[in-house]
């Protein structure tokens, strides 16, 4: 068993077991860290694979984006998740039972998989030898040559998801007082005060 | 040695898992969410590990836009969350049956 061999079976056990802990602890926060976990770990196979961009991507995008981004709302919102977890033990054979069927569905698959013949001459974008062309640089051949169109509408999907995300929470609160610029600059001093001369012993 | 099946049971896994989180949690949508997102990470492997052994580039091309659309579907989902726990007080699924705001 080389070193490579050790590191995928670390790397696969640690990533498993995560994602276990990810459904199973109680504590949304810990959810969210064991999911760092998870991503990290698998960044790790995919360097072992040779995919070091999608990795450090992965490490990037999940980890320093997706996952602030849960941990920020599991903190933000005033949830009792001690409530939410109270039916967990009710669901526990109905997930187990379609868990089990869904696995062994899927190691039907992966026994009976043979590759086809001519898979090999059907490769979209033969990768190049790396020693030469490393696999950023021809990631990034690719990306920018035959898939701009799915890059930029990639762009795309994500300025929609901006914006649509502002939108959703962008709240206009009415009951607090807001500065309004232009009414300030169009106030009109004379009108602003009143000066009364007011008689002694009468009052207005 | 390790070969491809092996990548592909990891990937199974975590699916499964996946799948398994929705079942669990089935009250709070933030694992739910995560538990989405296990899912889309077991796609990616599956894709990197074919990529790998067969050569062919196209595979970690097509994880990168799954990593886009997930990043998208993240935020979407929880700025839903965020408005969802405005409105009612509450995250949990089985509250979300009314469609009024």
């Amino acid at each position: 068993m080389t070193v490579a061999d050790l590191a995928f079976y670390a790397f696969a056990i640690v990533t498993v077991a995560a994602a276990l802990m990810v459904t199973l602890s109680r504590n949304p926060v810990h959810s969210v860290l064991w999911l760092i976990l998870t991503f990290l770990s698998s960044a790790g196979l995919f360097v072992l694979l040779g995919a070091e961009f999608v990795a450090m991507l992965l490490i990037i995008v999940y980890v320093g984006a997706v996952a602030v981004l849960f941990l920020f709302v599991v903190m933000m919102l005033d949830i009792d998740f001690a409530e939410l977890k109270g039916e967990m033990a009710k669901y526990m054979p109905l997930g187990l039972l379609v868990g089990v069927v869904i696995i062994m569905q899927l190691a039907l698959g992966v026994g009976a998989w043979v590759q086809a013949d001519g898979a090999m001459g059907l490769r979209g974008a033969v990768a190049p030898d790396p020693l030469q062309v490393e696999n950023t640089r021809a990631l990034g051949l690719l990306i920018y040559d035959k898939y701009l169109m799915l890059f930029q509408l990639s762009g795309l999907i994500l300025l929609v998801a901006m914006i649509g995300a502002i939108v959703l929470t962008l709240r206009h609160r009415r009951d607090i007082k807001r500065q309004n610029v232009l009414h300030q600059m169009w106030r009109d001093p004379k009108k602003a005060m009143e000066l009364v001369d007011v008689k002694p012993g009468q009052g207005l | 040695m390790v070969g491809l099946e092996h990548y592909l049971i990891v990937a199974a896994a975590l699916f499964v898992i996946g799948i398994f989180g929705i079942f669990l949690n089935r009250k709070n949508v933030i694992v739910i969410l995560m538990s989405i997102e296990l899912m889309l990470l077991a796609v990616n492997i599956n894709f990197v590990a074919f990529s790998s052994m067969s050569g062919d580039l196209v595979g970690q091309v097509f994880t990168m836009f799954v990593l886009t659309v997930a990043a998208a579907e993240a935020a979407i989902g929880l700025a839903i969350l965020v408005v969802f726990f405005r409105t009612r007080g509450t995250i949990e699924v089985e509250d979300a049956n009314v469609m009024k705001g």
